[in-house]
C-alpha cells in the first residue's frame, strides 16, 4: 500500500507542476500590459508602477513564474484587486457553502442514480429499463441553469413552497438552509444521477452474469438477496472512483447553479471575479479547484485499493 | 516477392476494411430508431440555422416598446422579451450561435487533440509521458471552470468562448486517441506496414488513424452536445455571445429576471437547448452501438 502511495504521489508532482504552469500562463493571455489591465478603470500611473514591481512584470517569464509559485507554496495566492483581501481568505470564506451544496447534490444523485441503475439492470429490456434510460438521457441533456429556472417557476412562483434565491447558514437556521438549498442541490444532483445510473446499470449487468451470482441463485437464495447482497456490493466499488471524477462536474455545475439561485459560494466568487476583472481571484479559484480534484482522485484511488484486496499486490 | 505479398494484402486490408466497416455501421445505425430520430432532429436544426433569415418572422434584434413581455399569441408564437423582441425569431437565429459553437469547438478539439494523442501513443517513452502529464493537468481543471477562466482572460465574445471550450475539451481527445493508438499499433497490419519500410508519419496517417476514427467520431458527437451546453452556459454567464446578438444562453440570462411575469422567455430557449443536446446525445449513443456492438 505504501509503495502504491509513493508511486501515485510521484505521478501527481509533475501534474501539479503543469497545472501551476497552465494557471500562471492564463495571465499571459491578457492582451497588452497586465498591470494596466489589473489597475482597473482609472489606470493610475502609480498603481501601474506598483503592480509592475509587485508582480515582477519587468523580469523574464521563468523568474516571474518562480516568484508566483514561491508565493503559492507559502499560501499566497495574491490579492483581490476589488476587495484588497487575500485570495486564499476569499476562497476559504466561500468554500463551505459550495461544499454543502456539492454534498447535498451528491446525496441526491446517489439516492436517485443507484436505485435507477439497479432497476434498469435487473429489469433489462423491460419498461423500467427504458424509463431509467430515458431519465439518464434527460439528466445528461438538460442544462442545469434552465432546470433551475423551471424549478423556481414551479416551486417558488406558482406554488410558493420554496425560496427562489438566497442563502441561510445551517448554523443560523437549519430549516431555512435546507429550504434554500434543496432546489439547487437537486439541479446539480440531477446530472450526476444520470451518470451514476448508467455506470451502476453497466456494472450490475456485468456482475449479474458472473459465476458466483449464478451459484448464489442455484443455492436457492431469494432474488432480493442475490441482487442487493451479492451483486450490488461488488458492482458499487467503481462508484468510489466515479464519485471523485464527478467532483469536477459538481464544481462546474455549482458555478451556474449558484448564479441562478444567488448562492454566495465558490462558483459565484469566480463569476463575480471575472466581471470585476479580478484575475488573481480567477487564478486562485482554478488553482484550488484543480488541487482539490487531484487530491480527491488520490484519496479515491487509495480507497479503491483499500476495498479491493486484489489491487494491493 | 513472397515477403511482399502478405504485406501488400495487409496494406490493402487496412485501407479497405474501414470502408466496409463504415457501411456495416451505417446499416446498424439505420436500424436504431432513436439514433435516426436524433439525426433527423440535428439535420432539422442545421436547416433552421441556414434558413433563419427566411424562417424567422421578425428581425431578432428589433425592439418594440409597445410589445414588451407579451404572452404567446397569434402574432408572436413564443411571446416577446423584456424589450419587445420576438422570442421565436431569437430562438431561430440563436440556433446559429449554438450549432457554430458546437461544431467549431469540437473541430478545435479534434484538430489539436487527435494529432497530439497520435504522437503520444505512437512515439511512446518520454514524449508520451510528457503529453500524458500535461493532459492530466488540463483534466484536473473542471471543464467549465477552465473554459470560464480562458474566456475571462481572452475577453468575452462568441469566438473566444468557442476557443475556450475547444481548448478545454482537447485533453479528452488526446487521451482517447492515445489509448486507441496504443491498442492499434501492436496489430499485425501495422507491423506489416512497418516491415514494408513505411515512415512513421505515413503509418500513423494511413494505417493507424483510419482504424481509430470510430471511437473518435462517437466522442466528437457527444462532445458537440457538451459544447452546445458549454456555450449556452458561458453566454448565460455573459462570457459568450454578446447582446443584442441572439443566443439561447444569453436569452436565459435575461429571462431569469422575469420568471414570475414572463415565463415564456425562459421556456423556449431552454427547450431548444434541451432538444438539440438530447438529439446529439441519442445520436452519439446510437453511433457507439453501431460502431462497436460489443458495448451494447
Amino acid at each position: 500500500m505504501l509503495e502504491f502511495l509513493i508511486k501515485r504521489i510521484a505521478t501527481i508532482v509533475p501534474t501539479l507542476v503543469f497545472v501551476s504552469m497552465l494557471i500562471f500562463g492564463l495571465q499571459q493571455l491578457l492582451p497588452g500590459d497586465p498591470a494596466v489591465i489589473l489597475a482597473g478603470e482609472e489606470r493610475d500611473a502609480n498603481v501601474v508602477a506598483y503592480l509592475h514591481q509587485k508582480l515582477h512584470l519587468d523580469d523574464p517569464l521563468p523568474v516571474r513564474y518562480a516568484y508566483w509559485v514561491g508565493g503559492v507554496l507559502q499560501g499566497d495566492l495574491g490579492e483581490s484587486v476589488r476587495t484588497q483581501q487575500p485570495v486564499l481568505d476569499l476562497v476559504v470564506q466561500k468554500l463551505p457553502v459550495t461544499v454543502e451544496l456539492a454534498l447535498l447534490a451528491f446525496a441526491i444523485a446517489l439516492a436517485i442514480g443507484i436505485p435507477a441503475g439497479i432497476v434498469s439492470a435487473v429489469g433489462r429490456g423491460t419498461v423500467w429499463d427504458a424509463a431509467a434510460n430515458a431519465f439518464a438521457l434527460w439528466g445528461l441533456s438538460t442544462p442545469n441553469f434552465w432546470l433551475g429556472i423551471l424549478l423556481i417557476l414551479l416551486f417558488s412562483v406558482q406554488l410558493g413552497w420554496l425560496p427562489a434565491s438566497g442563502y441561510v447558514s445551517p448554523f443560523v437556521d437549519l430549516r431555512a438552509n435546507l429550504a434554500a438549498m434543496i432546489m439547487p442541490a437537486f439541479v446539480l444532483g440531477n446530472a450526476i444521477a444520470a451518470v451514476l445510473m448508467r455506470h451502476t446499470r453497466s456494472a450490475m449487468l456485468q456482475v449479474l452474469n458472473a459465476d458466483y451470482v449464478r451459484t448464489a441463485r442455484a443455492k436457492g437464495l431469494s432474488e432480493r438477496v442475490v441482487v442487493l447482497k451479492h451483486s450490488l456490493r461488488n458492482a458499487l466499488t467503481p462508484i468510489i472512483t466515479l464519485g471523485a471524477l464527478e467532483f469536477g462536474t459538481l464544481l462546474s455545475g455549482a458555478v451556474l447553479t449558484e448564479q441562478v439561485f444567488t448562492i454566495p459560494g465558490f462558483g459565484k466568487l469566480i463569476v463575480d471575479a471575472v466581471f470585476n476583472r479580478d484575475y488573481a481571484v480567477v487564478q486562485g479559484v482554478v488553482l484550488v479547484t484543480a488541487s482539490a480534484y487531484i487530491a480527491l482522485n488520490l484519496l479515491a484511488d487509495l480507497a479503491y485499493v483499500a476495498v479491493n484486496p486484489r489491487l494491493r499486490h | 516477392m513472397a515477403a511482399v505479398l502478405p504485406v501488400a494484402r495487409a496494406d490493402a486490408a487496412a485501407s479497405t476494411a474501414p470502408a466496409g466497416a463504415w457501411r456495416r455501421a451505417w446499416r446498424r445505425l439505420r436500424r436504431r430508431r432513436g439514433a435516426m430520430v436524433g439525426l433527423v432532429v440535428v439535420v432539422a436544426f442545421i436547416a433552421m440555422a441556414i434558413l433563419a433569415p427566411w424562417l424567422a418572422p421578425f428581425d431578432p434584434i428589433e425592439t418594440s416598446w409597445s410589445a414588451i413581455r407579451q404572452a404567446p399569441s397569434a402574432e408572436h408564437w413564443f411571446g416577446t422579451d423584456d424589450i419587445g423582441r420576438d422570442v421565436l425569431s431569437r430562438v431561430v437565429w440563436g440556433t446559429r450561435a449554438s450549432l457554430m459553437a458546437g461544431v467549431v469547438s469540437v473541430s478545435i478539439s479534434l484538430a489539436l487533440g487527435v494529432p497530439i494523442g497520435l504522437a503520444a501513443g505512437f512515439a511512446g517513452g518520454f514524449v508520451d509521458a510528457l503529453i500524458s502529464r500535461i493532459t492530466d493537468a488540463f483534466l484536473a481543471c473542471p471543464f467549465l471552470i477552465l473554459a470560464i477562466a480562458l474566456a475571462a482572460f481572452l475577453g468575452p465574445n462568441l469566438t473566444n468562448a468557442m476557443i475556450a471550450i475547444g481548448v478545454s475539451a482537447t485533453p479528452i481527445f488526446v487521451r482517447l486517441t492515445r489509448g486507441q493508438v496504443i491498442n492499434v499499433k501492436v496489430e499485425d497490419y501495422i507491423e506489416a506496414a512497418r516491415a514494408l519500410g513505411n515512415p512513421p508519419f505515413r503509418i500513423a496517417w494511413r494505417h493507424v488513424l483510419p482504424n481509430i476514427l470510430a471511437p473518435v467520431l462517437v466522442q466528437a458527437t457527444l462532445a458537440t452536445a457538451a459544447a452546445i451546453i458549454a456555450e449556452a452556459s458561458l453566454s448565460f454567464l455573459g462570457l459568450g455571445q454578446q447582446p443584442p446578438a441572439p443566443s439561447w444562453g444569453s436569452m436565459l440570462n435575461v429571462a431569469k429576471n422575469y420568471v414570475d411575469n414572463a415565463p415564456w422567455m425562459a421556456i423556449w430557449p431552454g427547450l431548444a437547448i434541451f432538444v438539440l443536446v438530447l438529439a446529439f446525445n441519442v445520436l452519439g449513443d446510437g453511433l457507439r452501438d453501431a460502431l462497436d456492438p460489443r458495448q451494447r
